[in-house]
């Protein structure tokens, strides 16, 4: 079903329609903007903003908002990080370590736009950061962060796996809108896919992790513990997972198969020290 | 990054001007043509009516962890069978690590079997037929397309999702299920953890619906599945 479909049927039950989207050339107008900025996933979107103006308020937008500019926030770290890595003459090494690096840094940007669009598509306004804004050696706790790689995929580690907990922590506050929460799953989710990547890149290099998370395992030091504390849960939903039914299954590989969500509050401790 | 196809390029044009001297209708022809490879779900609730006999997934939240059961109870048997009979040339390290996916993979379903209870589906008879065992191309191959649909479909079902502590749990889930993706995509490829047949073009991964899901599922599993009760938006 494309988007005249959707009009149509609209136009079963309020004959109206045309008139309410079409008489308002600022809407129209400003749809057809986002329609030429947006590639085709973010449509919808754009398209539920559009209706709203029409329709009126979608219940819940403020916490919708609030909650994408934490998301937001939290891209522009990543992305703000990638490009001065990938920047850094000397500091990656080229080949497939740059490559994945640079791809990594591309997907933060379109995150990004994508969420600045979002944003601004459903009436707020998408917060902004400049490159001086950050500090990544956390104010002296990896003053090496661009110049020892190891350094650089350490931190790397910790953001994509903070990242993946704070998308899932905030997965609840997007309910009351079907194509935020999906947009942002779908984020949540490659998260999770640089994770895995990043965390091979450093198992590559002798650090003892794996692309998943061990218990409450950094691989990295206490620097950064409290981006891992929790993950070491074993018990979901009061089902204890570990020898669960009889299977051998570890409290290792029980931790292993859950990421754990994290607060907002407990987000914001985390990146703090990435803010000059 | 993004590339624009002809119907992006048609919205350009509209944008840069055109707007004003476009009719109503011809206009959202445009858009029309512009959104005609997405599927808004939620705009089509007329899903293909499966209503025949087989096994009923059931409605609203308990269908949609039997439907998320039913997909761990194939990456669980998929992987059980990979350790079974490890595919010739195996590393040690591979061999470590899929021995971790599969522990994830039963970990999920038995969590799922035993939160379900009484309301659980029973256990699927499955076919893996197609796959060759011994061959790492085919196990890899079958072993990405399964994390990619986990993916997906943990993602397609968060919105189909009512109460707030399973849409946690299954959170939980699928960023796992992304972390394996990854693994095993970089052993097929190293690099391809997240490539554009994965992503789109706003570095999003994708979302199917459960009757995607169950449509390209559909080969590896030998009993009926009934998911005409499960919420569709």
């Amino acid at each position: 079903m494309n988007l005249q479909n959707i009009i149509n049927e609209i136009e079963k039950v309020d004959p109206e329609v045309y008139e309410k989207l079409d008489g308002r050339r600022r809407a129209m107008k400003e749809f057809a903007r986002f329609s030429g900025k947006v590639a085709l996933a973010s449509l919808p979107i754009a398209l539920g903003s559009m209706f709203k103006k029409s329709y009126g308020q979608t219940p819940g937008s403020g916490l919708i908002t609030d909650t994408l500019n934490f998301a937001l926030t939290l891209e522009y770290i990543e992305y703000n990080f990638y490009i001065k890595g990938v920047a850094t003459a000397g500091l990656i090494p080229a080949g497939p370590e740059l490559t994945a690096l640079t791809t990594i840094r591309d997907h933060e940007n379109a995150h990004v736009n994508f969420l600045k669009i979002a944003i601004t598509a459903l009436g707020a306004t998408p917060v902004s950061f400049t490159a001086a804004q950050f500090d990544f050696t956390a104010h002296g706790a990896f003053p090496t962060v661009f110049s020892d790689y190891d350094t650089f995929l350490a931190v790397a580690q910790t953001f994509e796996d903070t990242g993946v907990r704070a998308y899932k922590g905030q997965a609840t506050n997007l309910m009351a809108n079907n194509d935020i929460l999906t947009a942002a799953l779908k984020i949540h989710s490659v998260e999770g896919r640089h994770a895995s990547h990043i965390r091979q890149m450093r198992k590559a290099r002798g650090a003892n992790v794996k692309p998943w998370i061990t218990l409450k395992d950094s691989g990295i030091g206490p620097a950064v513990q409290a981006s891992y504390d929790g993950e070491d849960l074993t018990t979901q939903a009061g089902v204890n997972v570990a020898g669960i039914n009889g299977f051998a299954i570890t409290a290792i590989a029980a931790s292993e198969a859950f990421d754990e969500p994290l607060s907002k509050a407990q987000v914001t401790t985390i990146v703090t020290p990435f803010f000059a | 990054m993004p590339t624009k196809n002809s119907s992006e390029k048609d919205l350009v044009a509209v944008s840069d001007g055109k707007i004003q001297s476009v009719s109503r209708r011809k206009f959202l022809g445009y858009i029309g043509g512009a959104s005609a490879l997405m599927v808004t779900a939620a705009a089509c609730k007329k899903d293909p009516n499966t209503n025949d006999s087989g096994v009923d997934l059931g409605s609203a939240d308990i269908g949609i962890l039997n439907y998320a059961y039913a997909l761990e109870q194939i990456e669980a048997a998929f992987y059980t069978k990979v350790f079974d009979s490890p595919y010739s040339g195996i590393s040690t390290t591979e061999s470590a690590l899929l021995a971790d996916i599969r522990d994830h993979e039963i970990a999920h379903r038995e969590f799922f079997k035993t939160a379900l209870a009484a309301k659980a589906i029973p256990a699927l008879t499955l076919d893996f037929s197609s796959i060759n065992f011994s061959s790492r191309d085919s196990v890899l191959m079958a072993a990405k397309a399964f994390e990619d649909l986990g993916v997906t479909a943990y993602n397609g079902a968060g919105k189909l999702i009512v109460n707030p502590d399973y849409l946690v749990l299954a959170g939980k889930i699928v960023s796992v299920e992304a972390r394996h993706a990854a693994y095993i995509r970089d052993l097929l490829s190293n690099g391809s953890f997240a490539d554009n047949t994965a992503l789109d073009a706003n570095a999003l991964d994708m979302a199917r619906t459960p009757s995607e899901v169950l449509m390209i599922a559909g080969p590896f599993v030998k009993t009926k599945i009934n998911a005409s009760n499960l919420p569709t938006s």
